[in-house]
Formats: C-alpha cells, structure tokens, sequence
C-alpha cells in the first residue's frame, strides 16, 4: 500500500516568461498519505499545485496520476479521473446558496439533480456546513467559506485532494478542527496534498514534507527530519542562523 | 456505515424543500397564461393588441438571451443575428417556395442553433467585453451580407404573399387573437425551457462559469461544451421569435429584423427585470414595451430615438441602485424565494 504512487511528478518545469518558477521537479505522492508542500515565499509551491490540479501545464515534463499521463488534460478532466483542488482565496460561486454550490461539485458524479443535492448535503454534514446550506455564500464567516471550498472539492469524490493553505488565518481551535477534517478525510482513503505557511500545523499532521526553494525539490522526509535539515533552516531564516 | 445511512435520511428534507420552491413557480406561470389569454376578451383595442403581442414576443426573445447572457454569462450583443436568420428563414421558405412558416421557424431555429455552435467556437475563446464585441461586429457583418444578397431581396427584403387568414400560413389580417396565442406560446416554451435547464446539471454548470469560470473547471465543469450548448438554445429560441416575428408584420428586410437596435431591445428587459432569472425578462419586457410603444404613438415618428432614451434612463437608474434587477426588489436575498 504504501509502495503505490498516486501522483509522480518527473522532471517538471514550468517557466514564465523568463522566469523559472519549477526547475526540474522529481518528486511523488504516496497513496494514502498526507503531505506538505512547504517553502519561504516565492519557492514555487503555488505553481506546482497549479500544476497538479492543471490550472495550467507544465513547460516540460511529466505529470502521472495512477500512472497515467495528465500533464496535457485540462483540469476538468483531472477533476474527472479523481483530482480536486481548493483555492487559496475561497472563490464561491455567489449567485447560489451553500449547498448549490456543492452541487456543481457533484455533479461530476451525479447526473441528476436530485442525487447530486443528496450527496451534496451528505458533504456538508461531513464537513460541518449542513445548517447553512441555503445560506448565501455572501452571508459565511471567512471560515465557512474555507470549509465550503473543501465541501466543494470533497464532493467530485476525488482521490487526489490538493489543498492550498485551508488553515490560513484561522484561529487555533478553528484550525484544530481544520485538522481533525483533513485528517478523517483521509482516513476516508484520500490521499491529501497541502500547501501550507503554519508550520505548526503541517508538522504534527502530516506524513511527509516536500520543501521547495528557488522552484526546485531541496528536501523531502518526514517532517520532524525535514525542520533539522541544515538546507531547510538556511532556506527558511538564512546563511547567518544556521549556527544558532 | 450506519453513518451514511443516517445522513441519506436527513438529506430527504432539504432535497424536497428545494424541488418544492421551484415548483411554486409553475402556478404563476398558470396565472399568467390564464391572465394573457383572457386579456384579449376585454381588451379588444387592436393597438392595445400589438402592445401585448410584442411585450410577449420580447419576453421570450429576452429570456432567449438571458440563456445565454444571464445564466452562463456570455453577454451577446449580436442576438439580432439570430432573430433575423429566423425571421429570413421563414420569410424566404414561405415566400419563395409556399412551405409553411412552421417549417420556416423551425429550420431557422436549426440553422441558428448551428450558426451560433459555429461563432462559438471561434469566439468563446475571448473573455467578458471582447466576446460582447466580437457578437457585435459578427451581427453587423450578417446584415451586410443579407443587405448585399439578391437572393434574400437585399435591401427591400422579402414580403409575404397576400392569402386567406389560415393557421397555415400564420396569416390572420382580420384579428390579432391568433397571434396573441402564437407569442404567449413562443413565451411559455421559452420559460418552460429555462425552468427545465435552470433546475438541471446544466443550468448549475452554466451559472458556475458565469461566477468563476476557473473555479468551475476545477470542480470538473466542462466550461466549452456548456458555453456551446447554452449558445446553441439560446439561439434557437431566438431565431423561433424571429420567425413569429416575420409572420406577424408578413415583411422582412435587413434593417427591420437585423439592426442592432434588436439586440438591444432583447438584452434590456432581461437586464432591467433581473439578468439570470426565470422572470426577469418577461418584468423588464413587461415595463419597457408599453414604453417604445406608447412614446412612439404620443410623439409620432420623430420621437422614435425618444423610447432608446427613455430605456437608457431606466438602465442607469438600475445599474446604480439595483443591478440585480427589479426582481430583487420583491425577492431579496437572492435569486432563490
């Protein structure tokens, strides 16, 4: 189980422009497990996940998702093999309610409308938004609005779920609870792949840490191994703390 | 397990309270029906007639392109391209070769459904005013072509046969009844058709693209497929009006079915009653019609930009302090009672 690969990515490099914002990325997601993207800012986090989720595609080399070649599908069709996505700002859909807007979600896996909105509400309960599904999204605490994009996600039935720092922001018992959800969510069998600032968050849940710096791969481990790394701390504070 | 088992009783609830809500919605369509089609029985005015006729054909023609424009959010401004490809179809059919205008309308109807699958996929590449401009321009270049070609009469256009009043033909010159039953029709199968696709997975994906088209990709929405399709319908219920249209006056030429003045007059009713809702066009249509109509009466044919006037007013005033719409002004909170 925990030889299988869900997700590898080989080689991956993804320019700007002139700017190469992933360098030849080798790196992969085991089936089952939790893991963090982590990185100062401007490492390459954001574009490898947009990469992975397929906002846009690499510049050059290869994407697998159970094997299968993905760098040139749309993210419509990643959505569809088992790939879903939050997004760093929630972006609702604001002329629907709560739970319409999980529909679009299942619709993926529903055709019809009356069992896309029964597993759309069976979402909502799972992540705690079920007394205000026929709230405007205008109306949700920034909070809920978060625990909406997961619902979102969480309703195409992914495999994959990619999220993008879900516990930014949030106030330590609401990202205690953050944490109880992406963990039963992967107790659930999905595998979840976090980009995440909180360190004190990621570190305690998750499997393994992918640390990016300057787009490339520097470390990669278990979390208690990747926070000792001499390259890390440099990365992270510079040359001048590595001593202390 | 019994986990799911409990949640898929406490989800019947709310499921039937939706389906319920939107079901509430087929009694006012009754009502209005039951209203439009007595109407006429106390309202014998011929002029006052013509006013409803064209309120119903813009309501239809507005929800049209409120398929379009106000569900998935692709703002055409070249709608007037459809409704004279249906209004031609007809007219050459019917005029030409004595086929049926019921024929006419649905060959026009296709014909623009195919069109419109055609300039879509050139065109929704482009985003927001682009795409608006791009309808535009493509409109105008279609009345050029019409205005250019022998074949459709070019510039003096195509007049109806003289013959006896006949369903038929969809030729009444004695009363206006018939066709005040023929536009509530074209009203009511355009309502019914927004009903059915708003309540569907299409009508969910359309609004998605409509509020964030990149959101709605992520979450497995096939935003190029749903663009067409809703062109596609949106078109066909277009050129169908067109067609009516076209039997109703029994003349066509470019300017009379094709200027852009039509594409106007098709997005502001649904813009001024509630853009992306099931009864906004027939609201907006409802107030602006009688307005054209009765200014260009009072004020004879000099005032004829007066009614444009008049709407851009009316426009501005919503835009500022209403932009969803009239409509949310007796439902507020949202698209949803």
């Amino acid at each position: 189980m925990a030889g299988t690969f869900i997700l590898e990515a080989r080689g991956v490099t993804r320019q700007f422009g002139g700017l190469v914002a992933n360098k030849n990325i080798t790196m992969h997601v085991r089936q089952g497990e939790i893991l963090a993207l982590i990185g100062p800012n401007g490492a390459g986090k954001s574009t490898l996940f947009n990469l992975i989720a397929g906002a846009f595609p690499p510049s050059s080399g290869k994407l697998l998702f159970e094997g299968k070649a993905v760098a040139d599908l749309s993210a419509t069709q990643r959505c569809r093999l088992g790939i879903a996505r939050t997004f760093q700002v929630p972006r609702s859909f604001d002329s629907m309610n709560v739970i319409e807007n999980v529909m679009v979600g299942s619709f993926v896996r529903h055709t019809g409308t009356q069992a896309a909105r029964r597993a759309a509400w069976r979402t909502l309960e799972y992540v705690g938004l079920a007394d205000r599904a026929e709230a405007p999204t205008t109306e949700l605490t920034p909070p809920e609005k978060r625990r909406l994009e997961m619902a979102r996600a969480l309703a195409t039935e992914p495999k994959l779920l990619l999220l993008d720092e879900v516990m930014a922001g949030l106030t330590p018992s609401e990202a205690q609870k953050g944490i109880q959800l992406v963990r039963s969510i992967r107790d659930r069998g999905i595998t979840v792949v976090m980009v995440e600032h909180v360190m004190e968050i990621v570190m305690p849940l998750v499997d393994r840490a992918v640390v990016l710096h300057f787009g490339e791969v520097l470390a990669e481990g278990h979390p208690k191994d990747v926070v000792r790394d001499d390259k890390v701390i440099t990365a992270y504070l510079g040359e001048r703390h590595r001593a202390a | 397990m019994n986990e799911t088992m409990t949640m898929a009783a406490a989800s019947a609830a709310p499921t039937q309270r939706a389906a319920g809500a939107r079901r509430a919605q087929l009694p006012i369509l009754a009502l209005v029906c039951a209203v439009t089609a007595l109407l006429p029985l106390v309202m014998q005015d011929v002029y006052l007639q013509n006013v409803l006729i064209l309120t119903l054909m813009y309501a239809a023609l507005s929800q049209s392109w409120n398929i379009l424009a106000g569900y998935c959010g692709q703002i055409s401004l070249g709608h007037a391209l459809y409704f004279g490809v249906g209004a031609y179809a007809a007219s050459f059919l019917f005029a030409g070769y004595g086929i049926t205008p019921w024929l006419g309308l649905l060959v026009g109807a296709v014909l623009s459904a195919g069109l419109a699958l055609v300039l879509g996929y050139v065109c929704f590449g482009l985003k927001g005013h682009y795409f608006a401009i791009a309808t535009m321009v493509i409109a105008e270049i279609g009345l050029l072509l019409v205005h250019n070609s022998e074949l459709f009469g070019a510039a003096l256009g195509i007049h109806w046969p003289l013959g006896a009043d006949s369903w038929s033909s969809m030729q009444f010159a004695r009363t206006k009844l018939p066709y005040i039953y023929l536009a509530l029709a074209l009203f009511v199968l355009t309502w019914l058709a927004t009903y059915a696709i708003e309540g569907s997975r299409w009508g969910f994906w359309w609004r998605a693209i409509k509020d964030d088209p990149e959101a709605a990709e992520s979450l497995g929405v096939e935003v190029f497929r749903s663009k067409m399709a809703a062109a596609a319908v949106s078109a066909f219920f277009t050129a169908a009006g067109g067609a009516f249209y076209a039997a109703y006056v029994a003349y066509v030429d470019p300017e009379s079915v094709m200027s852009f003045r039509f594409s106007l007059l098709f997005a502001l009713p649904a813009v001024l009653g509630g853009i992306g809702t099931l009864w906004g066009p027939a609201v907006g249509a409802l107030i602006l019609i009688p307005i054209t109509e009765l200014t260009r009466s009072y004020v004879g044919g000099s005032g004829s930009g007066l009614d444009l006037i008049i709407y851009g007013g009316l426009i501005m005033i919503v835009a500022l302090v209403k932009p969803e719409g009239l409509l949310s002004l007796v439902r507020p909170g949202g698209a949803k009672a």
